[in-house]
């Protein structure tokens, strides 16, 4: 009588299908993603039923955060460069190439205009530190100033005006907020956008 | 026999060649590491939920020359002011106001209803009613962004973004402590 063969299965599975699908995310992701500069200053923005994605091209963004600091941004890198060149000459302040990349990589302005030279020359972990904000008071508004700087620097450089849009903390107290309101209606900005999370609209309503 | 050339090529039989059969697997062993690694990190890194834009307009400045505003009935009016820990503080109209509490979760039901009355009041006119927010100093930005939400969620086209009088507020005051709201 012959012995009874033991079938023997192969242990190796096909992993093919798997090795596929993940190249495919990789390549998914790999083209979705937009690298960032760091940010100086982190936010938790309120969410909205607005269902208008905010632009990703030449714009504005004014941030405060909840201890008060306003933080100004811009988006394009020769805007940026030119913006670092007006307030040189502006405020008799003298930039070198250096600074000027620097300045062109930067994601956030976060300090008052005269600190700017000194506050370019630490380091990436040490501008976060040293922040104290753009001081937007009535007595000494460098938000408003830097505002038209940075409109013009941006016709100057890339042709395009900026949209402004405004982005605060959640849990940011509103005379921050009025504040920068009052800063953008004496710059005779009346309409902009506020930067919110999605939400989903109320399905039940009368 | 002569010494091999070219690896095993001349073997066995004479006359006969024996290529050496290639095994077509390669090992994609650490390719494929390396891939995950990759999604991993990409997966990770990416935001997918982009931003929202939310439009407002304010008023513009009011210049000193220019012509006093226009005078509009009192009933048309809610006062919406939003105070601190969420509450928001309403009256309507300008005489003797009586003031109200209400929330985030009920403030909509009252737009609603007092937009109903008003319309029926003024049954001729568009969009009578008018929604005036004031936010006082103690709320918070959360406050602001959720209030002017509530204008598009109630589809209220009429709405103003006003500072508080000195007045409003202490009427505020009164009515906190009357209520013994604590701050």
């Amino acid at each position: 009588m012959p012995k009874a063969k033991i079938h023997r299965k192969s242990t190796s599975i096909d992993m093919t299908p798997m090795v596929d699908l993940a190249f495919l995310l990789i390549t998914f992701f790999m083209l979705t993603i937009k690298f960032r500069p760091p940010e100086n200053v982190k936010v938790i923005t309120p969410s909205s039923v607005a269902e208008v994605k905010i632009p990703n091209e030449n714009i504005l963004i004014i941030t405060f955060d909840t201890t008060g600091r306003v933080f100004l941004s811009i988006d394009k890198k020769p805007a940026k460069i030119q913006l670092l060149k007006d307030i040189g000459q502006k405020y008799d302040l003298a930039f070198d190439e250096k600074e000027m990349k620097e300045f062109g990589m930067l994601a956030d302005i976060g300090v008052p205009i005269r600190n700017l030279k000194q506050w370019l020359s630490l380091s990436v972990e040490d501008r976060k530190k040293n922040c104290p904000g753009i001081p937007c008071d009535s007595t000494d508004n460098q938000l408003a100033e830097l505002l038209t700087m940075a409109r013009k620097a941006s016709i100057a450089a890339t042709g395009a005006d900026l949209r402004i849009a405004v982005k605060g903390d959640r849990k940011a107290s509103a005379p921050t907020f009025k504040k920068v309101i009052a800063t953008l209606q004496s710059k005779k900005i009346n309409k902009f956008n506020l930067i919110t999370e999605g939400e989903a609209k109320p399905q039940s309503l009368k | 026999m002569s010494a091999e050339v070219g690896g095993g090529e001349k073997r066995g039989k004479k006359g006969k060649k024996r290529t050496k059969k290639m095994n077509p697997r390669i090992d994609m062993t650490p390719m494929v590491d390396l891939g995950f690694l990759l999604l991993t990190f990409f997966v990770l890194t990416t935001t997918l939920a982009t931003p929202t834009a939310m439009p407002i307009i304010i008023p513009a400045k009011v210049d000193n020359n220019d012509p006093p505003p226009d005078k509009i009935a009192s009933s048309k009016v809610i006062t919406l002011l939003v105070g601190e820990k969420d509450r928001i503080y309403w009256y309507q109209g300008t005489e003797n106001p009586e003031m109200q509490l209400n929330d985030f979760t009920n403030i909509r039901h009252t737009i609603f209803e007092k937009r109903k009355i008003c319309e029926q009041k003024f049954p001729n006119q568009k969009d009578p009613f008018i929604v005036i927010i004031k936010i006082t100093d103690k709320a918070n930005y959360k406050n602001v962004v959720d209030i002017l939400d509530e204008m598009t969620i109630t589809s209220q086209k009429k709405y103003a973004l006003v500072e508080p009088t000195a007045v409003e507020i202490e009427m505020l005051e009164k009515y906190r402590v009357a209520a013994g709201l604590s701050l």
